[in-house]
Order: C-alpha cells, then structure tokens, then sequence
C-alpha cells in the first residue's frame, strides 16, 4: 500500500522535474502576483505590512487554482487515469499520492518563496515565521480540496474558470485562518490557535477528500 | 400538490404581509424600515434550509442510485439561490436606514454571500456537464462536500469578523419581539416554504419530462410530442 | 469465468446495445466486433468496472464486480486505446510506473525483460516521446508481460499500429494466455490472427447473443 502511494510520487515528481518549466511558472506567477499589488495600492510600508498576509495568502491561492489543472488532466488524456481507476490498490491511496506530489511542486515552493515575500513586505521575523507556518499547514488543504474541483471539472469545456468558481468558496476557512495568524501576532497576540486550527482542517481534508476525489474521478472518467 | 402549494404560499403571503404591514407594531428604534424583516428573515431561513435539502437528496441520489432525487436537488438549486439572493437584497435594502450603509462585511451577510457562490457554483457545474447522469452525480459529490463545508466557512467567518472589530455592526434584533412580529415572520416562512415546494415541484416535473421525452409512457401521455 | 447480464449501454440519447448477454469460461478468446459507433469500446470499459451500465451487471466468478472492485481489478489487465504512456518518461519508467500504479511488483529486471519481450531491447532509456507510435503501443502492451498471472486480459484494438512481426508476437502472447486458461477479450477491425482452441465472437450493431 505504501509502495503504491511512494510509486504515484515518485512517478509524478519525475515528470514535475522533466517538465520543470511548468512548475517554475506557477511560482513565478505566485510572486508577481504578490508584487503586482505595491505598484497597485501605494508603497506606503504600514499600508503593506498591514495588507501583506492577506495579498501572499490570496496569490497562494490563485497559484494553487492555476495549478489545479496539471493534476489530473494530463493522465486524463493519455489514458493513465483509467489504469489508475481499475488498479488492485484502493483510488484514494493513488489519488492521495498524487495530490502529495501536487504539493511538492506547488505549495511547498510558495512556502518557502513567502520567506523571501514576508522580509520584502517588511514583516519582521516572527510574522514572516508565521506565514510561512501557516503556508505550510494550508497549502495542502489547497491541494486536497482542490483535487475535488479538479476531478469534477476534468474533460469539461471552461474547466478552468469553472474550478475557481467550485474551489474558491471552499477556500474561505483556510484563508480566514491563514491570513488571521499573521494578524494575530502583528496584534500581539498568540498564532497558536489559528495553527492549530489549519493543522486540524489539514487532517480533516486529508483523510475525507481523497474518497471524495475518488469517487469525482469514476465519474468524470465515465 | 402544485396548485395547493401555490395557493398556500399566495394566500400565506398575504396574511403575512397584512400581518406584518398593519398589525404588528412599529419598531422603537428603527421605525418602520424594520418591516423588511418579514421578507429578510425567512429568506435567509429557506436559503440555508434548502441547501442542507438539496445536499440530502443529493446524497440519497448518490448512495441509491434513485434519478429522482437527483433531478430533486438540481430543481432546488435555483429556488436556493432566489432565496439566498433575495436574502441578500433585503439585507442591503435594510441595512441602508439602519446602519447607513448598503453593505458590510459581517459574518452571517458574508457567509450568506458565500453560500450564494456555492449555490451558483453547484448550477455551473451541472450546467457544464452535458451527460444527465453525469451531472447529477458530479453535482451530488460538490453538493456533499460543500455542505460539510457550510459549518465551517460559516464558524471562520465569524472568527474573521471578530478579529476586525471595526467594521462590525451587531445584527441582533431587538431583545423583545412583539408576538405580532413573530407571528407575521412565522407566516412568512411557511409563505416561503409553500412557494420553494411548489416551484421545485415544477421544475422537477419540467426535468422529468425533458429527460424521459424518449420514453414511452411520456409519448402516451402526450402522443404528438 | 466472467459474465455479462442484460447489459444495456446508452451515449447521449442513443442506445447503443441492450440486452446484451455474453458468458466466457476460462482459455477462451472472445472477439467483440462490429462497425464503428456500436459501443465496442463502451463494452471493453463496461466489463473494465470503468463505465456503468444503465441496465444490467457483470460478473466475475459469480460476484458482481461492482461489489468486488479492487478483487477483481487484482484480476484483470486492461490495455485501451489509449496507451497511458508518457512523452517525458523513458519506456522503463513508463513500465515500472505502470507496475507501480497497478500495484504490481516490478523489479528492474523484470521491466527490461518485459520491454525486451515486446521487441524494445535498446530502447529501454529513451524518452518515449522520440519513439514511434507503434513502439509507444508496444510499451503499452508490454504491461502484460508483467501481467502473466493475471487472469483476464481485456484488450481494446491491441494491433493497431503495429508491424507485422508485433502482431505475430502478440497473438503468440494470446495464445499462451489462454493455454494458461486465462480470458482475453478483444476488439479488432483485423482477422484475429490467434489460434485458439475455444473462441466466442459478439457482434454489436446487429443485436445477436454470442456464438462460439
């Protein structure tokens, strides 16, 4: 079973690295997405520091939707897909593989890239460590609940448009959280409870979405 | 059952509305402006309520395999959507006299906002997929997933509108109601509720006979169609 | 021993078959023909689990395999018409995905041995996207070879793109399958170049029940 799982990734981060173009887009896009948004409001710096979580979090989240449409649609048109739905291992163990390998590429990248955002963003060290904890925690679920949205619009004509309209609403609690963390401790208060908070949607996403993903899949594939 | 249900939620409405328009009494501090309450209240009731229907018949339609509920939950999405929309429009209408402004960024007007979006996202979807079967079933799926996420987008909204105070204004009503009032809210909710079965009820037959149009007890029922 | 009962197969508004019945023991060939737009395919994926039907069931062993899933995907290898390779991976990684995906164990060895057997000895490391069609269909089919034990081959126009030497080795493979006592099934426009002892032939877009 786990040897299922560890072949899926493998397999997907392979081809993330062969085709290594793609994934550096979406950074990319993830950052002049963030840096559009100074040249927009003003560079007044207590303006920004007050924006900045909010800005990082909504790019995250429009990175993470870009992104959606390389998870199954690619396996969808090679035929992949349907040797994946008939496999003798469970779907959701595959599906969980895959959408692991999707945060590997994407949202551990936005991570790790809100480092170098929070100093630009002047957020001193403890808000910009909350940041990228909190990134850590809610991306996944961006991934996780995502894959839903992916796997009931794939093959659709306007697929695109149409999972930001299915995923976007579904988003709300991990950006009310994520973003509210920062705030928290720029207010002075404790992060731990919204961590806590995104740690446990990040489980309650994990162990529901990949049947529901699962069971999208078998219909979409039809 | 249709022309019961619209006659009832007529006649409900209108006791309703007199109810609320010349019986119960003038609010103390907000005048007469609060009288948008009988449209606003059960609106906002039925929007939320038919989502929690159209996510069980969706499920029922999932697990059972039935059509029936599946053609269920897509005849509801629209009244749900009239509904949170219409919510929403009252809200605004209200909240201009009361806090002097059209719209602000409160917990239940925001989640009522997003709710609207799942409404129109679940229609999107369905109206995407040009298989019946694949649609009902695509749909039941966002349906179910969404209505585990109802709590919790409303719970993190109500966090968020905590952390900004500033903008907040108190959406609670005067501590006492006058029986008059409730009475008349009451009558209106059962108003909404006849008129959300009857129109569902309409949309689902208008359903049933656009996708059974090649079957053969439609033919004998209407021989020239 | 795989089943089909009152099958009913419709796309949009069109029926494409119903009623359909078939019942094919083991080391049997059964050959799904007809012209194009039958449902031949919608059949293949019918009996795959991949695609519902909207009358009637399939089984295997007895047991639905709506109820079986997985017990019976253990059994069954499924090559489609599309191939399920990938441009950006060499013909080996595509292999030991393939394995890996279908939850087969796949060592090194066994994967060049399968590539070798489908005549790709020499391209084991070359990116799949510089190779022909009929080498990615080759690729394709070299998941049987991995699939030996595996009881139930379902094979969609398995010659397509092939020369004349990969259709003789792969109708060698059938007939090993079904010396085996494995099933196949297949559809193809050609002859079936196979020389089995018990075959069965459907024919869609004709409305007949299966004559062997």
């Amino acid at each position: 079973m786990i040897g299922t799982v560890a072949a899926v990734v493998r397999r997907d981060l392979l081809l993330a690295f062969r085709q290594r173009a793609d994934v550096a887009n979406t950074l990319l896009f993830f950052v002049v997405v963030v840096t559009m948004v100074p040249l927009g409001v003003g560079a007044e710096p207590n303006l920004l520091r007050a924006i900045a979580p909010g800005v990082v979090w909504v790019a995250a989240l429009l990175a993470a939707i870009l992104s959606l449409n390389r998870l199954f649609a690619a396996d969808f048109a090679d035929g992949t897909l349907e040797q994946m739905l008939i496999s003798a291992e469970p779907l959701p163990l595959i599906v969980l593989g895959k959408t692991a390998a999707h945060w590997l590429v994407t949202g551990l990248p936005v991570t790790a890239m809100s480092v170098v955002l929070g100093v630009m963003f002047d957020l001193g060290a403890e808000a910009t460590a909350t940041l990228a904890a909190a990134l850590a925690l809610g991306t996944p679920v961006l991934s996780l609940v995502g894959a839903v949205g992916a796997a009931l619009t794939l093959g659709l004509r306007g697929g695109g448009v149409l999972v930001s309209l299915l995923v976007l609403p579904l988003y709300v609690p991990v950006l009310i959280l994520g973003a509210g963390s920062v705030e928290a401790v720029a207010a002075g208060l404790g992060a731990a409870p919204y961590l806590l908070l995104l740690g446990a949607l990040a489980l309650f996403a994990l162990v529901l979405t990949p049947w529901a993903v699962s069971a999208a899949l078998r219909i979409s594939v039809e | 059952m249709i022309p019961w249900c619209a006659a009832a939620a007529i006649a409900l409405c209108a006791a309703g509305l007199y109810v609320g328009f010349f019986v119960a009494p003038t609010d103390a501090t907000q005048g007469e402006s609060y009288r948008i309450i009988f449209i606003h209240v059960p609106a906002a009731w039925m929007s939320m309520f038919l989502y929690l229907v159209l996510a069980f018949w969706a499920g029922v339609g999932l697990a059972l395999n039935t059509r029936l509920s599946a053609m269920m939950a897509s005849a509801i999405a629209p009244t749900g959507a009239v509904m949170t929309f219409v919510a929403l429009w009252s809200g605004a209408l209200w909240g201009r006299p009361t806090w002097g402004t059209y719209w602000v960024w409160d917990a239940r007007l925001t989640s009522e906002l997003i709710l609207l979006f799942l409404y129109f996202g679940f229609m999107a979807l369905q109206a995407a997929i040009d298989d019946p079967r694949r649609a009902d079933k695509a749909g039941a799926v966002l349906a179910l997933v969404g209505v585990v996420n109802v709590p919790i987008i409303y719970f993190s909204v109500k966090w968020w509108n905590t952390l900004h105070q500033g903008a907040s204004v108190s959406l609670t009503k005067a501590p006492t109601m006058a029986a008059t009032m409730l009475a008349g809210m009451i009558l209106m909710a059962l108003a909404f509720w006849m008129y959300a079965v009857a129109v569902t009820l309409v949309r689902v037959r208008a359903i049933i006979l656009e996708r059974e149009r090649r079957s053969d007890w439609i033919k004998e029922l209407a021989p020239g169609a | 021993m795989l089943e089909a009962r009152d099958l009913e197969c419709t796309r949009g508004e069109r029926v494409l078959f119903s009623a359909l019945a078939l019942r094919v023991e083991p080391g049997t060939l059964l050959r799904v023909a007809g012209p194009n737009g039958t449902g031949k395919t919608s059949l293949l994926r019918m009996l795959c689990g991949l695609l519902q039907p909207t009358q009637g069931e399939v089984r295997w062993r007895e047991k639905p395999i709506r109820l079986l899933k997985e017990e019976y995907w253990a059994a069954l290898a499924y090559v489609g018409h599309l191939n399920g390779v990938k441009d950006d991976l060499t013909a080996a990684e595509n292999l030991r995905a393939s394995a890996g995906i279908a939850g087969l164990d796949a060592d090194e060895g066994t994967v060049r041995g399968a590539l070798d057997a489908v005549g790709l000895a020499g391209f084991e490391d070359s990116l799949a996207r510089f190779l022909s069609q009929g080498q990615k269909r080759r690729i394709a089919l070299a998941r049987l070879h991995l699939s030996g034990a595996v009881p139930l081959w379902i094979l969609d126009e398995p010659f397509t793109a092939l020369d004349a030497r990969g259709v003789a080795e792969l109708s060698a493979l059938v007939a090993r399958q079904l010396a085996g006592g494995g099933i196949v099934v297949l559809t193809t426009h050609q002859e079936v170049p196979v020389a089995a002892v018990r075959a069965a032939t459907v024919e869609l877009g004709r409305e007949r029940e299966p004559r062997s």
